[in-house]
């Protein structure tokens, strides 16, 4: 392992659930106001995943009083109090930036239809 | 007041208290033997000569092995020359700088040698403006006037022209250390420093 790779292998975190584009997430993020400190919740679809290890970040894109909202995260960082996984979405691309270009219906991703695995449950 | 001799390892970032990303540059810095001390008396000037980076000692000419045998330092690729309130007063020869000097939130000065860009022309090298690209244009990237004409008949030397651009000494002031591993010789310095990875930086307090 590198020296680079080892400093950032010392910045990540375990405690997120597994999530990829498409899946719709609800992120509670830590902000700082002044003095005062309170979480935002940001929820929506995870449009991207860029990056690796420590510098990671994701896009998650949502419709705020009918106007597109983005957003970019850092995956690994400390202000991210937890994620909420709400919904699997069942799509073929890694980047969906298509939905940019969508309103209403046509920006909708199906959910993802899981066929039980006794092996995983 | 610590000085160093390093490596420059790469880029990455981490995260601070408050959970803002910091970018940093890694530099495997030390550890230098002082190899040696020169003064007023002996040579003419002040100065403490720090050597970095391991070798094998078939890679350095007698003269170099003759030099370090005198300071009994190990082997050494790199050696150079610190003013006395750089370094600190009382190095002796023998003694060894490590980057345990340095402490999270002084201010340093990098030195290194900037990466190479080649025989570059007036837009890259000096910052010039580019020409209209359409609309029958023929000026896309050229200098445009260099000077006026019957009087006075020649350039005048120093006008800023294409040419050789980077691969030379760059200080870049004003950069925070972030904080240091004494046990892996490393040093975290917020921001960019100059040159390209694996290449030679002297730390130095600003």
């Amino acid at each position: 392992m590198s020296v680079i790779e080892s400093i950032e292998s010392m910045q990540l975190r375990d405690d997120l659930p597994e999530f990829r584009p498409g899946d719709t997430v609800r992120v509670h993020f830590r902000v700082i106001e002044g003095q005062r400190q309170r979480v935002q919740v940001f929820e929506g679809t995870v449009i991207k995943r860029q990056g690796s290890t420590s510098r990671e970040t994701f896009t998650v894109r949502k419709q705020s009083f009918g106007v597109g909202v983005e957003r970019m995260f850092p995956v690994h960082s400390p202000k991210i109090e937890r994620i909420e996984r709400i919904m699997e979405g069942d799509v073929r691309r890694a980047k969906l930036y298509y939905l940019r270009g969508k309103v209403g219906k046509k920006a909708r991703i199906r959910e993802k239809q899981r066929t039980p695995q006794p092996s995983k449950a | 007041m610590p000085a160093i001799i390093g490596r420059k390892l790469g880029m990455t970032q981490i995260f601070a208290e408050d959970g803002a990303r910091v970018t940093l540059t890694v530099v495997e810095a030390g550890p230098c033997p002082v190899t040696q001390v020169k003064t007023n008396e002996t040579d003419g000037y002040e100065a403490v000569q720090l050597g970095f980076g391991d070798v094998r000692p078939k890679l350095l000419n007698k003269p170099k092995l003759g030099h370090l045998r005198k300071a009994s330092a190990p082997p050494v690729r790199h050696l150079h020359e610190f003013s006395p309130n750089e370094v600190g007063e009382g190095l002796n020869v023998g003694d060894v700088v490590t980057v345990a000097n340095f402490i999270p939130g002084e201010i340093v000065k990098v030195t290194g040698t900037s990466k190479g860009k080649g025989f570059a022309g007036t837009i890259k090298r000096h910052n010039f403006a580019s020409g209209p690209k359409s609309h029958g244009s023929h000026n896309v990237r050229g200098p445009g006037s260099i000077g006026a004409s019957a009087y006075p008949s020649h350039v005048f030397k120093g006008v800023r022209m294409a040419g050789h651009m980077g691969a030379r000494q760059v200080t870049q002031r004003g950069l925070q250390v972030v904080g240091s591993d004494p046990e892996r010789n490393l040093l975290l310095i917020k921001g960019p420093v100059p040159g390209a990875r694996n290449g030679i930086v002297i730390v130095r307090p600003a």
